[in-house]
C-alpha cells in the first residue's frame, strides 16, 4: 500500500510552520537545558517567529498578487488575500501580546517557556483556521487552538479563579468542539465532502430535495462557532473565563481567538455554504441581535474591568457577526477590517489592564482606575483613547470598523438590523464612558504610581497609535481589506 | 484668502486653542490665557465671514463655494465646508457663545481640561454648521456629545452623573437612526448614480426615491434632530442636563447645540428629503405646538431657574420647529432668525442665573427673594433679556416669533392661532419668576449678595447690546437669511409647499 504524498506549497504554509516550529524549539529546547532559560531569550525568540511570520504574509501577498489564490495540500489549505490578511493580523496580535507577556511573567516571577510555547502553538492553530479549506483542517486548527488557550488560563497556578476558569473553559469547549464535528459529519452526510470548494460545488450544482441533513450539519457548526467567538446564547463561559485567565492571556484570547474563528466562519458560511446564506441569514440575525444587545446590557452591571471588557467583547463579537450577515464582499471586506483595527486596540487595553492589574493580577474593580489619568496622564489618555475606539468614537479606528460593517448590512438590505446593532453601541457606550469618566475623576485613592516597564509601553503605544493613525486615515487599511476579498477564492 | 480657508480656520483655531490649553499644567492662568485669545480670534474670524458673506447675498449657489477633499475614499467621507445664510449666523453664535461662556464660567476658569473642552466643543459644532457633507455633518454632530459629556460629568451639579449619561444615552440613540438613515441614502444614491459612495449635499438631495423611503428617511434623520432641539416629546432628558451642567456647559447646551438640532431638520431632513415635507408636516408642526405649550406650562410650575430656563428653550425650540415646517418663507426666515434670538437670549439667562447662582449657591425659586434691592443692574439685565424672550416689540425675540407667526398663519392658521398662546405663557412664567426673585422684601442672605461687578456687566454688554439691535433693525441678518431660505425653500417646493 501506498499513500500518496500532496504537492505542499510551502509558501502557504510559512506563518503556520515558523510558528509551529518556534514552539516546538522552545519546547525541546527548556526540555534539554537544565538551568531556566532567560525570560528575554524566550520571549525573543517567540518574537521573531511572530514577526516572521508577519514578514512571510508579505511574500505571500505578493505571491497571491501575481499568481492569485491557490490551495495546497490536496486542497485542503488555501492561500488567498483573505488568509493573508488574516494570518498578518494574527501575527501583529501574537508580537503585541508576546511583549506584554515578558513583562508580565517577570512581575509575576513565572519562569520557564510555558507561556510562550502554549500561545505559539494556539496562534498556530488559528493560523490554520484562517488558511483551511477543509471541515477536517478547519477543525484541526480549532482545536490547537483551544488546546492551547485551555492551558494557558490556568498558566499562573497562583491564582484560584484560574482553575475554575480553565475548567469551565475545558469543558464547554470540549462541548463546542463536538458539536461541531458532528456538524461538520452532518455536512458530510448532505454533501459528500468535506472540503469547503467541494460542498460549494456540490451546493452550486445540485437542489436538495431533503436538505434537512445539511441544515441540521450547518446550525452546529454555526454553534461551534459561535461558542469560540462567544456568541449569545453561547456565551456564558467568556466573561468567568476572562476574569479568571491571567490578563495577558485574556488579551490573548480575546485578539486572536476571534480572527481565527471569524475567518473560518467566513470560510464556511460563505464560501461553502454561500448558496445557502438566506438560509442562516435568520439565524445570524438573531443571533446578532441577543450578542450585540445582551452584551451591552450586561456590560452595564460589570464593576469587574475584566468581566467588563468579556462583555464588551461579546458585543464586538456581535459587530463583526453583522459583515458576516452581509454576505457581500464588502461584507467580508468589513469583517476583516474590524478585526485588524480590533486586534491591537484590545491587545493594547489587556495591556493596560495587565499593568494595573499590579503584582497578583487581581486589581481589577473599575475603582482602581480612579483618576489614574490625573496621576499618570500618558497611561490613562492611552486607555482613554482605546475605549473611545472600542465605543467607536470618529476619528479612531473603531468608528471606521462599525462604520464599515453597518454600511455593509445597509447596503445588504437590513436597516433595522444596522438600527439594532446602533441601539446596542449606545448602551455599550455608557460603560466605556462609565469608566473613562473613573479614569479622570477628582477623588483619587491612595495609590501608588503604576510603572510601565518598556515592552508593554511600547504595545500600548503602538495601540494607541494604530488606533489613532488608521482613525484619521483609515484609507490603506480599508483599501488592503477590500483587496483581500477581491482575492477570496476559495 | 480663499473663503474655504477661513471657514476651514474657524474649525481649526478652537481645535489648536484646546490642544494647547491641554498641554498647561493645572491650576495654572495661562491656559484660561490661551482660551480667551482663541475665543477671540475664532469671534473675528466669525464676523470676517459675516462680512465676507455680504459679497454672495446677490449670487444663488452660496451654499456651495468650496473644495472638496476626499479624506477616506472607501468611506465615502470627504472634508468640505461652506456656508449659507442659514448657517452663517449660527456660526456667529457659537463663536460669540463661547468667548462670553468663558467669561461667565468663573468657576472652571482655571482648570485647562475645562476650557480645553470648551475649545473642543467649539470646533466641533463649527464644524458641524459649517459640513457640506452628510457623513462630515454626522461625524462633527457626533463628536459634540463626547466634550459635552465630560463638562457636566465632571463639573455639574450634583446629580451630575446621572444628567451627563441621560444626555449622552439620549443623543446617541437619536444618532444611530440619523447614522443608518444617512448610509441608506447613501446606497441609495450610489445604486442610481453609480460610481463611489458618496455623501456629497449636493449630490445627495438630488436623489430621487420613492415617497415611502423619503418618509421613513425624514423619521430616521427627524428623530437625532428631534432629541437635540429638543421637540416634545424628545426633550426629557434637557431639563435634567440643562440644570445640572455648570453655566459653561447649559449655555453651549442651550445656546448652540440645541441649534444643531433645528439646524439639521432644515437643512438635512427638509433639505435631503422634499418628498416627505407634505407628509410630515402636519405631524411635526403639532408635535411644535405641542411642544411651545407643553414647555411654556410647566416653565410655570417648575421651582428652579434653571429648568424654567430649560423648558422655556422648550417652548422657543417649539417655534423654531414650527417655522421650520410651515412651508412658508417668512416663517422659514423666522425660525432661523429665531435660532440665532434665542440663542443670543438664554446665553444671557443662564450667565445671569449663574451669577445669581455664584452670590447665593441655588438657583432654587424658593430661595431666592428681593434680588431686585441689593442688585439692580443684575435686575435691570434680567428684565431686557427676560423681555426679548417674551417678545416685547424694540427687542430681538419679537422680531423673529412674529415673522414665524404671522408666516405660519398665512399657510397653517389654527396652528399658528394654538402657538401663539405660548407667547402669552411665556410672559407669565417669566414675569412670575421675576416677581418671585426679584421682588419683595430681600432677607437673610438675599439681602446682602453684591450686585453684578464690572466684569460681569461686560460679559452681558453684547447680549443685551444684540438683543436691542437685532430689535430695532434686523434688516442686514434678513437680508442675508432671506435669499438661502429661498433657495431651500425652491428646491423643496416642487413637491407641493404653498407660498
Amino acid at each position: 500500500m501506498t499513500v500518496a504524498i500532496p504537492q505542499i506549497h510551502y509558501l502557504a504554509l510559512a506563518p503556520v510552520l515558523i510558528l509551529f516550529g518556534a514552539s516546538l524549539a522552545l519546547l525541546v529546547a527548556s526540555a534539554l537545558t537544565r538551568a531556566a532559560m532567560s525570560t528575554r531569550l524566550i520571549n525573543g525568540v517567540t518574537l521573531l517567529a511572530a514577526l516572521g511570520a508577519l514578514v512571510s504574509t508579505f511574500f505571500q501577498w505578493s505571491f497571491v498578487a501575481h499568481h492569485g489564490a491557490t490551495t495546497t495540500v490536496a486542497h485542503a489549505i488555501v492561500l488567498d488575500g483573505f488568509s493573508v490578511v488574516a494570518s498578518g493580523t494574527i501575527a501583529v496580535g501574537l508580537a503585541m501580546a508576546t511583549l506584554v507577556a515578558h513583562d508580565w511573567s517577570i512581575r509575576e516571577r513565572l519562569r520557564g517557556a510555558d507561556y510562550q510555547i502554549l500561545a505559539l502553538a494556539s496562534a498556530s492553530g488559528a493560523l490554520i483556521m484562517t488558511q483551511a479549506n477543509d471541515l477536517i483542517v478547519l477543525f484541526i486548527g480549532l482545536e490547537i487552538l483551544s488546546i492551547g488557550l485551555y492551558v494557558l488560563v490556568v498558566l499562573d497556578r497562583h491564582r484560584a479563579t484560574s482553575a475554575e476558569a480553565a475548567l469551565k473553559y475545558f469543558l464547554l469547549g470540549g462541548f463546542a468542539s463536538a458539536i461541531f464535528i458532528y456538524g461538520a459529519a452532518l455536512v458530510y452526510g448532505a454533501t459528500g465532502s468535506t472540503n469547503l470548494t467541494s460542498i460549494a460545488y456540490f451546493l452550486g450544482s445540485n437542489v436538495l430535495v431533503h436538505p434537512g441533513l445539511l441544515y441540521a450539519g450547518g446550525a452546529m457548526l454555526l454553534v461551534g462557532f459561535a461558542f469560540k467567538v462567544a456568541a449569545v446564547p453561547f456565551h456564558l463561559w467568556s466573561p468567568d473565563v476572562y476574569e479568571g485567565a491571567p490578563t495577558p492571556v485574556t488579551g490573548f484570547m480575546a485578539s486572536i481567538v476571534k480572527v481565527g474563528a471569524f475567518a473560518g466562519l467566513v470560510r464556511v458560511v460563505l464560501s461553502a455554504l454561500g448558496t445557502q446564506l438566506n438560509t442562516w441569514r435568520p439565524i445570524l440575525w438573531v443571533l446578532i441581535v441577543l450578542t450585540t444587545v445582551v452584551g451591552a446590557s450586561l456590560g452595564l452591571v460589570q464593576r469587574n474591568v475584566k468581566r467588563l471588557l468579556a462583555y464588551s467583547s461579546i458585543n464586538h463579537a456581535g459587530f463583526i457577526l453583522l459583515g458576516i450577515w452581509a454576505g457581500t464582499s464588502r461584507g467580508v471586506g468589513a469583517t476583516i477590517f474590524y478585526l485588524m483595527t480590533y486586534v491591537p486596540t484590545v491587545v493594547a487595553s489587556f495591556a493596560v489592564v495587565t499593568l494595573v492589574g499590579g503584582v497578583g493580577d487581581d486589581m481589577h474593580a473599575i475603582e482602581h482606575y480612579r483618576g489614574l489619568a490625573r496621576r499618570q496622564p500618558w497611561l490613562g489618555g492611552a486607555l482613554a483613547v482605546l475605549l473611545l475606539s472600542q465605543l467607536g468614537a470618529p476619528f479612531t479606528s473603531g468608528f471606521y470598523a462599525k462604520f464599515s460593517v453597518l454600511a455593509s448590512v445597509v447596503d445588504a438590505g437590513s436597516g433595522v438590523l444596522a438600527l439594532i446593532a446602533l441601539l446596542a453601541a449606545a448602551i455599550a457606550a455608557v460603560f466605556y464612558l462609565r469608566w473613562i469618566l473613573a479614569l479622570y475623576s477628582d477623588d483619587d485613592i491612595e495609590a501608588t504610581r503604576i510603572e510601565v516597564p518598556r515592552a508593554t509601553g511600547l504595545v500600548i503605544g503602538l495601540g494607541v497609535v494604530i488606533t489613532v493613525l488608521f482613525g484619521l486615515w483609515p484609507g490603506p487599511l480599508a483599501a488592503l481589506a477590500q483587496h483581500a476579498t477581491v482575492l477570496f477564492t476559495p | 484668502m480663499h473663503s474655504s480657508l477661513w471657514l476651514s480656520a474657524l474649525i481649526t483655531v478652537p481645535l489648536i486653542g484646546a490642544l494647547l490649553a491641554a498641554l498647561v499644567r493645572r491650576h495654572d492662568r495661562r491656559s484660561y490665557t490661551v482660551a480667551i485669545v482663541s475665543a477671540v480670534l475664532e469671534l473675528a474670524l466669525a464676523i470676517v465671514v459675516v462680512v465676507l458673506y455680504s459679497a454672495h447675498v446677490a449670487g444663488a449657489q452660496t451654499f456651495d463655494f468650496a473644495g472638496r477633499w476626499v479624506v477616506a475614499a472607501p468611506f465615502g467621507l470627504a472634508y468640505d465646508v461652506a456656508v449659507d445664510g442659514i448657517s452663517l449666523f449660527l456660526v456667529a453664535l457659537s463663536a460669540i457663545s463661547l468667548l462670553l461662556a468663558l467669561w461667565g464660567a468663573r468657576e472652571q476658569r482655571r482648570e485647562p481640561s475645562f476650557v480645553a473642552w470648551m475649545l473642543l466643543l467649539t470646533s466641533f459644532t463649527m464644524g458641524s454648521f459649517l459640513a457640506h457633507d452628510v457623513l462630515e455633518f454626522f461625524i462633527f454632530f457626533e463628536l459634540t456629545l463626547i466634550p459635552c459629556y465630560f463638562i457636566i460629568s465632571q463639573w455639574g451639579g450634583a446629580q451630575r452623573s446621572r444628567a451627563a449619561l441621560k444626555f449622552f444615552t439620549y443623543t446617541f440613540t437619536g444618532s444611530a437612526s440619523l447614522f443608518v438613515g444617512l448610509l441608506y441614502l447613501g446606497f441609495v444614491h450610489q445604486h442610481q448614480a453609480g460610481g463611489a459612495l458618496t455623501f456629497a449635499y449636493g449630490a445627495l438631495s438630488s436623489t430621487s426615491m420613492s415617497h415611502g423611503t423619503a418618509v421613513w428617511l425624514f423619521v430616521a434623520f427627524a428623530v437625532a434632530f428631534a432629541v437635540k432641539s429638543p421637540i416634545w416629546p424628545f426633550h426629557t432628558w434637557s431639563p435634567l442636563t440643562y440644570a445640572e451642567a455648570p453655566t459653561g456647559g447649559s449655555v453651549q447646551l442651550s445656546a448652540v447645540l440645541a441649534k444643531l438640532g433645528s439646524y439639521g431638520l432644515l437643512r438635512f431632513a427638509v433639505g435631503l428629503f422634499p418628498l416627505a415635507f407634505t407628509t410630515m408636516r402636519p405631524i411635526l408642526m403639532t408635535l411644535a405646538v405641542i411642544g411651545i405649550l407643553y414647555g411654556s406650562a410647566l416653565a410655570c410650575v417648575t421651582p428652579d431657574l434653571k429648568r424654567m430656563v430649560a423648558y422655556s428653550s422648550l417652548a422657543q425650540m417649539g417655534f423654531v420647529t414650527l417655522g421650520v415646517m410651515a412651508g412658508s418663507k417668512i416663517a422659514m426666515t423666522g425660525a432661523v432668525l429665531l435660532m440665532f434670538n434665542h440663542g443670543i437670549i438664554t446665553l444671557g439667562f443662564f450667565l445671569i442665573i449663574g451669577m445669581i447662582e455664584r452670590r447665593r449657591l441655588s438657583y432654587q425659586i424658593a430661595d431666592l427673594k428681593g434680588l431686585q434691592g441689593p442688585a439692580p443692574v443684575l435686575a435691570a439685565l434680567f428684565t431686557v433679556t427676560m423681555m426679548a424672550s417674551i417678545g416685547l416689540p424694540g427687542l430681538s425675540g419679537f422680531v423673529s416669533e412674529y415673522l414665524i407667526l404671522i408666516g405660519t398663519f398665512s399657510v397653517h392658521a389654527w396652528w399658528a392661532v394654538v402657538a401663539a398662546v405660548g407667547v402669552v405663557l411665556a410672559a407669565l412664567y417669566l414675569l412670575w419668576a421675576y416677581q418671585r426673585v426679584f421682588h419683595g422684601r430681600s432677607d437673610g442672605a438675599n439681602s446682602e449678595i453684591s450686585d453684578a461687578s464690572t466684569k460681569e456687566r461686560w460679559v452681558l454688554v453684547p447680549v443685551v447690546i444684540l438683543i436691542v439691535a437685532l430689535g430695532v433693525f434686523p434688516r442686514p441678518v434678513l437680508e442675508r437669511i432671506t435669499p438661502s431660505v429661498q433657495q431651500l425653500l425652491t428646491h423643496v417646493a416642487p413637491a407641493g409647499v404653498s407660498k
